[in-house]
């Protein structure tokens, strides 16, 4: 008889996967008790390293082309199509559902990735414009990413609540801060290795485990990020989180929507530009 | 004035077209109201200190009054209006607004304190051409791009400040009404006298009653607005500290706010400008309205090789500032709006001093009554300077140096503001660049200080939320836009 080879899950900062720097890790079990794994329980200090990563890698991702975007989102859902086992297992494992289920939920994911992917060189058609002004002046008004944005995942549909939050944060070119799942992280760390595999530069997208109750408000609070989808927090915490945010002025939203333009524009600002018109 | 000035007769303006009265009540439900707080205040002329008028404070039981007349009007009569007579009354009060631009524009100077030149030019007709521009929304917003059902959001409270009082009525009134809401709006303290005679136009219009509701107050007046449990979204324009109050008020509420606050933007000039025209356009960026601009180019950020020559032509031109009598056509800076403000602007320009930049006046002589202060520059100026990150709100302008576009660009997004930045140079492809570096929402190249009711105006990080103005500043009003 073989004995398996169990995979640590570790955080993934700045393109590495460290374990907390307090050492500290919280057991998961499966729906029948079993033991699963160990993830890492992040501290402030881990989330405030996720930061520095995510603004680090603010002005390369946000200057890449919006083609060169949209083709690393789609490599992920290509790298997320060839690991679909993998994918099902451990939402079947921790989510406790079926087969077909769990399977469904990660071709929705990989299907959602190709949509935004298909988004990033579009925003601007859409959503920017040139505005007819009384004067001699070109003017025009482009959305632009905002900078780091903190992505809360939800308690159910663990890689579809992740797809959700972080597809249409990067795709305009913004880099993220994740805070899993906290029932149910190994989508997150096991997307963590698809990101590591699609050519997203690291730092780009940053992703923590561990209590959501004990990251939130260092995240809400924290005066380098910009923004927060708070859509996957409970509903009870907004206000708390809100006041926490105002400090830095941070956008803040929960979504009732799955997939939606309004997702990308709600971490976009316009910018617009006046530039004379003569000889 | 000194010497190498040319002297011009005095061309005042008259305002025997302003007829004042000695007292105003508060504007709700179409009528003239007294305040519950049976208390009035003063709104004087800041060039003369002057008292123009008694205007009345409104309490928390006024503003509920409004609020309530705003729901109502919203609910039976503004909700069921057809949007293509909703936009008829706002070309009215366009047109209307045209045809008193004289009378507000003195009102303006002499309330505020600002230059006629730039009432008459610039506030008013910019006023009327922002209810013009929204009125035509009105009755096409299914093509705005936020659906096919847009809706507004029911009563909206408007908060507005003193540096520009009717313009920045107009933003927040006219994107308000075109997308259907009420509004209950609380003008300045110290500037309340335009939005009254708004109020005029209102009826002169027809509006029906409680569409726009005026309640004149202070901070009080404006914290019990904001407070109100029956109010759908908030608007404001003011500082960066009280936006975070709102904000901070409104975060367990979950109702929308559109914040518009404060800014230190970044005038930037590339040794490869156009000298003569750069050097115009840092006067405009921040003397215009005696730099009480959100958005003023309050940071000169000028390539070292050209400092020298620059300083000099820049200070040749401060000197040539015409200061005074704000309703003089030939005057360039008014009056500073209140001795409040002055007192701040001189708390900053000693900071300034005292930290170890060097400061420099225009030599103008500045009238004994009134509060004034003349054009002003720092040079010597670093980063860490209180003088280079707090907003002065004033005609003070900071000047720092920079050897590199790489340089200028991490200078000028040095700070928590983002409204504004300007550029100065001859080359187009360094235009775009150093405009998609700057983390400003309205970049002006080779022009400052424009606006336009069809051009998106707000600001990136601390300088607020949302947009106003254009196709994007409609999102504002409509449920759930974005």
């Amino acid at each position: 008889m073989r004995i398996d080879v169990m995979k640590t899950y570790k955080l993934y900062i700045g393109g590495t996967f460290p374990r907390s720097e307090s050492g500290r890790s919280y057991e998961l079990k499966d729906k029948k008790g079993n033991f699963i794994a160990n993830p890492a329980l992040a501290s402030r200090k881990d989330l405030r390293d996720a930061v520095v990563a995510a603004k680090a890698a603010f002005s390369g991702w946000s200057h890449a082309t919006a083609y060169n975007r949209g083709q690393i989102l789609y490599r992920m859902a290509e790298m997320l199509e060839s690991r679909t086992e993998q994918f099902v297992a451990e939402i079947k494992a921790l989510e406790g559902v079926s087969d077909s289920v769990a399977r469904k939920q990660v071709q929705d994911s990989i299907d959602l990735w190709v949509w935004y992917a298909g988004w990033s060189d579009k925003i601007s058609t859409t959503s920017g414009g040139t505005n007819p002004i009384a004067g001699p002046y070109y003017n025009f008004t482009i959305p632009e990413p905002l900078g780091v944005v903190g992505v809360i995942a939800d308690e159910k549909e663990s890689l579809l609540g992740i797809t959700r939050g972080l597809a249409p944060v990067i795709t305009s070119g913004n880099t993220a801060v994740l805070i899993a799942s906290e029932r149910l992280p190994l989508s997150a760390i096991s997307l963590a290795e698809v990101m590591a595999t699609s050519d997203l530069p690291t730092g780009v997208v940053n992703i923590l485990t561990g209590s959501k109750s004990e990251l939130i408000p260092w995240l809400a609070s924290h005066m380098e990020v910009d923004g927060l989808d708070i859509s996957g927090a409970e509903k009870k915490l907004d206000g708390e989180i809100k006041r926490a945010g105002t400090e830095n002025l941070k956008r803040i939203y929960r979504f009732e929507k799955d997939a939606s333009l309004k997702r990308i524009l709600s971490f976009t600002e316009y910018k617009t530009v006046w530039h004379p018109i003569g000889i | 004035m000194s010497a190498d000035i040319f002297e011009y007769a005095p061309a005042p303006e008259s305002r025997a077209i302003v007829k004042l009265n000695s007292e105003y009540g508060l504007f709700i439900n179409g009528k003239w109201v007294s305040p519950q707080s049976k208390k009035k205040f003063s709104s004087i002329n800041p060039a003369t200190e002057e008292v123009l008028a008694k205007v009345s404070q409104g309490n928390q039981a006024d503003v509920d009054k409004a609020v309530k007349a705003a729901r109502a009007a919203y609910n039976k009569v503004w909700s069921k209006t057809k949007p293509k007579e909703r936009a008829k009354y706002l070309f009215r009060i366009a047109r209307l607004l045209q045809e008193r631009a004289r009378e507000f524009a003195v009102l303006e100077s002499l309330d505020n304190g600002k230059p006629i030149r730039e009432t008459r030019d610039v506030d008013v007709p910019l006023s009327a051409a922002h209810f013009f521009y929204h009125a035509g929304w009105a009755d096409k917003l299914e093509y705005a791009g936020y659906g096919d059902n847009p809706k507004p959001y029911g009563v909206v409270a408007q908060i507005i400040p003193w540096n520009f009082p009717l313009l920045m009525l107009a933003w927040k009134v006219a994107p308000a009404l075109a997308t259907g809401n009420t509004v209950v709006l609380k003008p300045a303290e110290t500037t309340p006298l335009t939005a009254l005679l708004f109020a005029e136009i209102c009826q002169q219009a027809e509006l029906p009653a409680g569409v726009v509701n005026i309640v004149t107050g202070d901070g009080a007046t404006g914290a019990a607005l904001v407070n109100h449990g029956d109010i759908d979204k908030v608007a404001f324009t003011g500082s960066t500290e009280v936006g975070k109050a709102i904000a901070t008020s409104i975060a367990d509420r979950g109702i929308p706010a559109t914040l518009e606050l404060g800014g230190k933007g970044a005038n930037i000039v590339f040794d490869d400008a156009p000298i003569d025209e750069a050097v115009e356009g840092i006067i405009n960026g921040i003397f215009f309205n005696q730099g009480h601009v959100c958005c003023a180019g309050s940071r000169l950020l000028l390539q070292e090789s050209i400092v020298d020559d620059f300083l000099t032509k820049l200070q040749s031109r401060m000197a040539k500032i015409r200061v005074g009598d704000p309703l003089d056509k030939n005057t360039d800076l008014g009056a500073i709006n209140s001795a409040a403000q002055l007192s701040k602007i001189k708390e900053l320009s000693e900071s300034g001093t005292k930290e170890g930049a060097n400061i420099w006046s225009a030599p103008c002589s500045l009238p004994a009554k009134g509060f004034w202060y003349p054009p002003t520059i720092f040079t010597g100026v670093t980063q860490a300077h209180r003088i280079a990150r707090e907003e002065i709100f004033g005609p003070v302008l900071s000047v720092l140096t920079f050897r590199t576009p790489q340089e200028a660009m991490e200078k000028a997004n040095n700070t928590p503001y983002g409204l504004s930045a300007g550029i100065w140079t001859e080359k187009g492809s360094k235009i775009l660049w150093a405009a998609q570096q700057l983390k400003a929402g309205v970049i002006w190249a080779n022009t400052f200080n424009k606006f336009d009711p069809a051009s998106p105006f707000g600001g990136y990080k601390e300088s607020g939320w949302g947009r106003e103005g254009g196709r994007h500043g409609l999102a504002a009003y409509i449920k759930g836009a974005k």
